[in-house]
């Protein structure tokens, strides 16, 4: 839900001439929300920034959003980060489990 | 680091699917209608990044302490020269079981655009950054809050925004 919130304060903001980038992890609702640019890490939702005290990530996927900032020419710009959560994918299926 | 791919699933996790089937389990028959437009809107940054001004927006909240009126539903903004080592992350929907929270700049990097904004490649963060609570009310973020980020976005002369779902 949070995706949905900062997607849509993306578009009104960039409909209103400034600029924007989202750092997320749920790839599915920002897209189909449609928004201007998009820095996805496949994580599980809390980090979208990069992992917790893993400075050089965070590092890597802001710097991701900057260049983003700076080089997408048109909307619906989606770059995926190159990180992996780990060897445990668990996680992919435990969220929300039935 | 590299993963095993099940090629029967699709790479990522789609959240639409899992929340529509969670709830539809627990006898939810009418899904959430997630937002959806067929046209996205564009503004090209007008000046180089490192003559711009950044601000970025999450939707944590701040931390209250106790006795202190609790978290309400509205936009907030904090200083950027003073900002926060944490903030809460309560209430709102994220992997407890996989992951945490205490590490602020993974979720909220304002420490790391600090560090780009003194190595150059980013002009200024704006004075104030901001947060907008999470709604399901879709009409509620899009006429009471974006328009308020905005105007204070605006106040600040911020050219761009970086923002943090949880």
């Amino acid at each position: 839900m949070c995706h949905q919130t900062v997607s849509l304060v993306a578009r009104h903001l960039e409909a209103h001439g400034i600029a924007s980038v989202i750092l997320g992890s749920a790839r599915d609702i920002v897209e189909h929300c449609g928004v201007p640019r998009f820095v996805f890490t496949d994580f599980p939702l809390g980090n979208p920034c990069g992992k917790p005290d893993d400075v050089a990530m965070q590092r890597a996927i802001v710097g991701l959003g900057l260049d983003l900032l700076e080089k997408a020419f048109t909307p619906r710009t989606t770059v995926q980060t190159p990180f992996a959560w780990g060897d445990d994918e668990s996680w992919r299926d435990n969220y929300m489990r039935l | 680091m590299t993963r095993t791919v099940d090629p029967t699933h699709r790479t990522f996790v789609s959240y639409i699917d899992k929340s529509r089937e969670y709830y539809r389990a627990r006898g939810y028959t009418n899904p959430y209608r997630w937002a959806h437009f067929e046209g996205v809107p564009f503004t090209a940054l007008q000046r180089p990044l490192s003559q711009s001004v950044l601000t970025v927006i999450t939707t944590a909240h701040l931390l209250t302490t106790e006795g202190e009126t609790p978290w309400l539903q509205t936009v907030f903004s904090i200083p950027s020269n003073d900002p926060p080592t944490r903030l809460s992350t309560d209430g709102l929907f994220w992997d407890r079981q996989a992951t945490h929270t205490d590490d602020v700049d993974s979720y909220f990097p304002v420490h790391r655009l600090h560090e780009f904004v003194r190595e150059g490649r980013i002009g200024r963060l704006a004075q104030r950054l901001h947060g907008v609570p999470t709604e399901y009310s879709q009409r509620r973020t899009q006429e009471r809050d974006a328009p308020e980020v905005l105007r204070r976005c605006r106040e600040d002369g911020a050219d761009a925004a970086i923002l943090v779902p949880l």
